[in-house]
């Protein structure tokens, strides 16, 4: 299936590729990858499951598997057989001024498409749903961000959650006590070491970071959505080209059932146990983001 | 939580930690390297007799001074891009904050060490025929460095140290290996402990060879 | 390049505000932590030059330990390693029982790192003075203390003003260090700006301009103590 897949692909690329052979020519990020013979691509090291870094020490994922076959479109389309990737770590604070300055040429992660953000960069399709939630241990009387009042809550500095957990507590008059921590591990620690009473993140990346703690069953997330986060691979702003060529992928992979298949090998139960299985409102969006040709 | 500390987890990834070393110190050398280089310059510029040449100098190296070595290598990881209009990964990024911030540092020891250089011998060159130029380079630098090179190599440790920093924006150094395992093996307390006594061996030995170094030769 | 400049973000709510909570914490982690590092490293340095094999000894330790390893790798141990250390009640105190964890954190670690480096600028200026002096005191019928007291130490601090200056402005620049731990100081909050607003540009020339007067105004105040301080007839040592 996968095979016939890429066939397809490769041969309605190369026919687009035959009655449109300057494609390339006006898309400067397609431009500087063929020239380059390398593409940066922009990873995160601990948002588990949508990328990571593996046992072997590479980044993996859900993301990952999907820039992947977006990677596979841009070498059909710049006819580079043997383009090279180069890993690129990035943080929640980093990633959007390493894809706005040109460092990376896609970023693959957990990262939310809000409108905010495309001032300086652009997505392709969404590819997770999710919001703010809170992770707390069990046991501890955390619910909503309601009881978080007078406890110490981490966060992440540079994440949509951060925004979300301070709007909503000034709104609420809730007195909060904050950690700031640089990225998902070190909030959790501060969880799983007693410094903060909860950790406030998006719901999957929660479940992710109980999935791999080393008591599962301690830990518990809970509360409503604080925010509405949708998930998509950023790109570079300005190139029409190379992002339609990104959309292209995305939609061939949701009409064709490869990106449920995807999403089940790293969800249901997923290679960490995350148990997530495909949800209503992300099937919709698939439906609906699988444009026709 | 530290009663049952996992020396495992260490051993699993010594792989790993070795190549964030291997970029530590290649980031050391290269910035020892060009630091040398464009702090002699600097402070022959900071010595020379054109006014503009040493005041530009010298504002070059309290500018340097003045800044916090993090804020010098955001400024460089973040912005030098928008600057050149094309991406310098971020490797070279923090290669070029290193060398440009340590110059400022060499600069002011190798002005130091020709300092040191009695005017004596100075005039003696010149006696000799010598050029400014030719005098620098055969009398005097050849007597700074020896007179500097306990203090370079003192330098040269704290540098090594203080690459350290490029964990601010996640180049693959020693450190962050290190933090990257810690993080994947939920072994943070293991893995911090690790790395405090690598840098602290290879610091002290460092610093010890230079004593021995500076005990035989009577630097 | 296209850059949208906009200097304005700089005097806009709630990004002055940031700015100035990030000074006013750079100053205070620096003031806080060099209190510790001035006293605890004159301590140590003054142990460093007496007669005594065993506090000279753990005074070596002392420098070495501290200094021999990078000071981001101390702020994680004393953040991270050293409350598991404890016992579980004192741990949790350390964590989020005593004022301002992460301040207090970061002082404390960067006062005891200076305290190795001012420890060697206090010995390197009461070895200065040599041993006539010492003698002299001695041969007078002043104790050892008394010697410190009254003819070593008024004469080493003078001498040592230029290098603790730099030292100080050491101390005021690592206090950007504490960002790693969560102190949202100067630079970390130049780096908020930039985030929030992607003027980067500016947010990051304002902080390198906060920092720069901050030396300046040091180094002149210093300047002035110095002039007032200086012994007449013994160089001062200069600044490393």
């Amino acid at each position: 299936m996968f095979k016939q897949l890429c066939v397809a692909a490769a041969a309605t690329v190369f026919l687009l590729g035959n009655a449109a052979p300057s494609m390339a020519a006006d898309s400067p990020v397609l431009t500087r990858i063929k020239e380059r013979g390398t593409v940066n691509m922009g990873h995160r090291e601990s948002s588990v499951p949508f990328s990571y870094i593996g046992s072997d020490g590479k980044p993996q994922g859900y993301s990952i598997d999907l820039c992947m076959k977006f990677i596979d479109a841009i070498k059909a389309e710049t006819g580079l057989a043997d383009l090279k990737i180069n890993y690129v770590p990035v943080t929640s604070q980093t990633r959007i001024a390493l894809m706005a300055n040109g460092t990376i040429d896609l970023e693959c992660g957990s990262t939310t498409n809000n409108l905010t953000r495309q001032k300086q960069v652009d997505y392709l399709p969404v590819t997770f749903i999710t919001g703010t939630k809170i992770a707390s241990k069990k046991g501890s009387g955390i619910t909503e961000i309601e009881d978080l009042d007078g406890k110490v809550v981490a966060l992440s500095l540079g994440t949509t959650n951060e925004k979300a957990i301070k709007r909503v507590a000034a709104e609420k008059g809730i007195k909060l006590k904050t950690v700031m921590v640089k990225d998902h591990p070190q909030g959790w620690l501060s969880v799983e070491t007693g410094r903060a009473d909860a950790y406030a993140s998006d719901h999957v990346l929660l479940y992710g970071l109980i999935s791999k703690s080393k008591d599962p069953s301690q830990f518990q997330v809970t509360g409503r959505f604080l925010s509405y986060d949708p998930y998509g691979i950023m790109v570079p702003r300005n190139d029409s080209t190379y992002r339609r060529l990104g959309i292209l992928t995305l939609a061939d992979l949701m009409r064709s059932g490869e990106a449920h298949k995807i999403y089940d090998k790293w969800f249901n139960p997923g290679p960490t146990g995350i148990n997530m299985p495909l949800s209503d409102t992300l099937k919709k969006a698939f439906e609906i983001q699988a444009l026709p040709h | 939580m530290f009663n049952n500390f996992d020396g495992k987890v260490v051993l699993d990834n010594l792989h790993f930690l070795i190549e964030g070393m291997q970029t530590t110190l290649l980031l050391t050398v290269v910035a020892i390297i060009g630091g040398l280089l464009l702090g002699t310059l600097l402070a022959l510029a900071r010595l020379s007799p054109f006014k503009t040449l040493s005041f530009v100098a010298g504002t070059y190296v309290n500018f340097f001074r003045s800044m916090p070595l993090i804020l010098v290598i955001f400024w460089f990881y973040f912005l030098v891009p928008h600057i050149l209009g094309r991406p310098v990964g971020g490797f070279y990024s923090v290669l070029v904050a290193f060398v440009l911030f340590e110059a400022a540092y060499y600069c002011e020891i190798m002005r130091a060490g020709i300092q040191s250089v009695r005017q004596g011998q100075i005039y003696a060159g010149q006696a000799l025929g010598l050029t400014y130029q030719q005098n620098m380079r055969y009398v005097v630098l050849p007597q700074a460095f020896r007179n500097m090179i306990p203090i370079l190599m003192t330098q040269a440790i704290i540098l090594f140290q203080d690459t350290s920093l490029v964990y601010v924006v996640g180049i693959k150094d020693f450190l962050v290996s290190a933090d990257l395992v810690a993080n994947r093996e939920n072994r943070i307390l293991e893995m911090f402990t690790t790395v405090a006594i690598v840098y602290f061996v290879i610091c002290l030995s460092g610093s010890l060879f230079i004593r021995r170094l500076q005990e035989k030769f009577n630097l | 390049m296209n850059y949208n400049w906009d200097w304005g973000v700089l005097v806009r709510e709630p990004y002055l505000e940031w700015l100035t909570s990030g000074f006013t914490w750079t100053i205070v982690v620096s003031l806080t932590a060099w209190v510790l590092a001035f006293s605890l490293g004159s301590v140590i340095g003054i142990m460093r030059t007496t007669n005594s094999n065993l506090l000279r000894r753990i005074a070596t330790c002392y420098v070495e330990l501290f200094r021999n390893i990078p000071l981001l790798v101390q702020m994680f141990l004393w953040y991270f390693v050293f409350p598991e250390l404890l016992p579980q009640d004192a741990g949790m105190w350390v964590k989020r029982g005593m004022p301002m964890p992460e301040f207090t954190t970061a002082a404390i670690c960067l006062g005891l790192y200076t305290a190795s480096r001012v420890a060697e600028q206090v010995r390197a200026g009461i070895n200065s003075i040599g041993q006539g002096q010492r003698n002299a005191g001695l041969a007078m019928g002043l104790t050892p203390a008394q010697v410190y007291r009254y003819v070593l130490l008024p004469v080493a601090y003078r001498i040592i003003v230029p290098p603790l200056t730099s030292e100080f402005l050491t101390i005021f620049k690592n206090s950007s260090v504490a960002l790693t731990i969560g102190v949202l100081e100067t630079t970390a909050q130049a780096r908020q700006i930039e985030e929030y607003t992607f003027q980067g540009f500016e947010a990051f020339t304002a902080a390198t301009v906060l920092y720069i007067i901050v030396t300046s105004i040091v180094m002149l105040l210093m300047r002035f103590v110095e002039g007032r301080v200086s012994i007449p007839g013994m160089i001062s040592l200069g600044a490393k």
